[in-house]
């Protein structure tokens, strides 16, 4: 088994780090839609649905339903400690910086690469925010 | 963005620490659209809920000591008194959320409104003016009817404008960002405020996320319909501007509207569109055992249609029947007689409370009748039909819908 690492600059909405699995949606994410016990998407015919978000850094494009809900969703998540590692993002608007925001987890945009080729689910990835960097560990057999 | 010494004052804490984490969180939002500087907003709107993200953020606030700095009003949750003497269903620990929400907006200095459609009495914007308001229904509101400019804001950015008086200068607080989108020429007949409900229903469905600007509007729409056109494009979209050139104030033709360019689609809508997004909603019929109106909270003369309607009449034994609305209304609606007739009916007009709240609990296996799809959606109660006030009222007074 061997690794190779890859550092992009990114662009900090949220500050902080995480670290994490990475999993790869290419459709947006409703927090609500998951299971705030354990972390599952039980969205039904969500690319992600009976997958796990819990510790995860998660690639997706954009948030997606009301404020009210997705704020409530990420929280109720966040409360059970199952909430992302990091957000990493396409488009990204006011209701996923709040979201982001409440719970303290580190949310980019702006990776210097389209992040849905340079990252795929099961790499490791560590989102420093403040410093502006997503290292990328690709594993590969 | 830049920040001017005042706002860097008040990101390091100088302002105290509330005042601080609402900066934050502008801070952050300014980045996320790379605003170049804030502005001053005169008024925000918080669409403070019974939830507990909603309850963090207005705690963290509120115990950092933070207090808003333009008048800032307050979305409904419920009224808890009313519905715990009420029954015994609702469980302890919501109402201890929804009070300590309702507490922590009190300790921040917020107007507490706890409605829907503040922007008709408690906490009015004018034209022209920059605010915060967020709740799906009042964003296009205040942006369309009244000309005011307000992005899409969640409870909790609206909350940080009025803490800190300012928002980032990005979206539709800028006038190119405004532009229309989406062409809609409107040839069904649009009596009443059940086909603007039903017109929003579909629109919102058909474009999603935009701008529509409307052709073949032949009457100004009242204010109820245009606060139902703006809730119900809502549910099933994303409408946060329209125009209706000639009857809403911001621009007086099409072209105007669309700033010079051309529409990315056009929709034609017919009364078969209408009669479709009606069908749709009939989603059972029979027996009900409730009805719910005032999702958005009915206006003054929503209400004094209800009590036309009950009028010496008595509503059915087995169905429950609830108007909700603001307490500014609820007062002058009993001073006017309206309470006491709906009363006598075996009606209940409640302030202060949304659909979507656990109030409702008593009704989760029930079948109910609403004139909103908004209502509908939140999918609190078994099942609920949807029609025109006339109908459910009626409805109401038979114990079943045909």
């Amino acid at each position: 088994m061997k690794s190779s690492e890859i550092v992009l600059k990114c662009h900090k909405i949220i500050g902080g780090c995480g670290e994490g699995e990475a999993m790869v949606s290419h459709e947006p994410i409703c927090f609500y839609l998951t299971d705030p016990k354990t972390g599952v998407v039980r969205e039904k015919n969500h690319e992600l649905a009976g997958k796990n978000i819990a510790d995860k850094v998660l690639v997706f494009p954009s948030g997606k339903a009301s404020s009210v809900v997705q704020i409530d969703g990420i929280y109720k998540l966040a409360s059970n400690n199952h909430a992302p590692k990091a957000l990493i993002v396409k488009d990204v608007e006011t209701v996923l910086v709040v979201s982001a925001f409440i719970v303290k987890v580190p949310l980019v945009n702006r990776l210097e690469k389209d992040p849905f080729e340079a990252i795929e689910t099961g790499d490791f990835v560590k989102v420093d925010a403040d410093k502006g960097t997503v290292t990328i560990t690709k594993q590969k057999s | 963005m830049h920040l001017t010494k005042e706002e860097e004052r008040i990101l390091n804490g100088e302002c105290g620490e509330g005042t601080r984490k609402a900066m934050e969180l502008l801070a952050a939002i300014g980045d996320a659209y790379d605003a170049e500087k804030m502005v001053p907003i005169s008024r925000a709107h918080a669409a403070s809920s019974g939830q507990e993200g909603d309850l963090y953020f207005v705690e963290l606030l509120a115990d950092g000591g933070a207090r808003c700095k333009v008048p800032t009003s307050t979305n409904p949750v419920y009224d808890i008194e009313y519905f715990h003497n009420l029954s015994d269903f609702i469980p302890k620990d919501e109402a201890e959320v929804a009070r300590r929400v309702m507490e922590a907006y009190k300790r921040v200095g917020a107007i507490l409104s706890w409605s829907c459609v503040p922007y008709l009495a408690e906490n009015i914007p004018l034209y022209g003016e920059a605010v915060a308001f967020s709740e799906s229904s009042a964003t296009p509101y205040v942006n369309s009817v009244i000309g005011a400019r307000t992005n899409r804001e969640a409870a909790q950015s609206a909350l940080a404008a009025g803490v800190v008086g300012k928002t980032p200068k990005y979206g539709l607080l800028i006038k190119a960002n405004r532009k229309g989108t989406h062409l809609i020429k409107v040839e069904a007949a649009l009596k009443d405020e059940f086909d603007y409900t039903l017109l929003g229903y579909y629109v919102g469905k058909q474009i999603g996320y935009g701008t529509p600007v409307f052709t073949g509007v032949t009457r100004q729409p009242s204010t109820e319909e245009l606060i139902n056109f703006c809730a119900m494009s809502n549910v099933s979209g994303a409408i946060s501007m329209f125009y209706i050139p000639g009857f809403t104030i911001e621009a007086q033709t099409v072209k105007e509207a669309f700033q010079g360019d051309t529409p990315q689609d056009k929709i034609t809508v017919t009364d078969r569109e209408l009669k479709q997004a009606y069908e749709v909603l009939q989603t059972t019929s029979g027996k009900i055992d409730f009805v719910m109106l005032g999702c958005p909270h009915y206006t003054l003369k929503q209400v004094e249609g209800v009590a036309k309607l009950l009028n010496g009449k008595k509503l059915h034994d087995g169905v429950s029947f609830w108007v909700c609305t603001s307490a500014t209304t609820k007062m002058l609606a009993a001073r006017t007689g309206y309470v006491d007739i709906i009363e006598k009916a075996g009606g209940y007009v409640v302030v202060d409370t949304c659909i979507d709240e656990p109030c409702w609990i008593a009704y989760k296996n029930k079948v109910g009748m609403t004139d909103s799809p908004k209502c509908a959606y939140y999918r609190r109660f078994k099942d609920v039909i949807v029609s025109r006030p006339k109908d459910c009222t009626e409805a109401a007074i038979k114990g079943e819908w045909k």
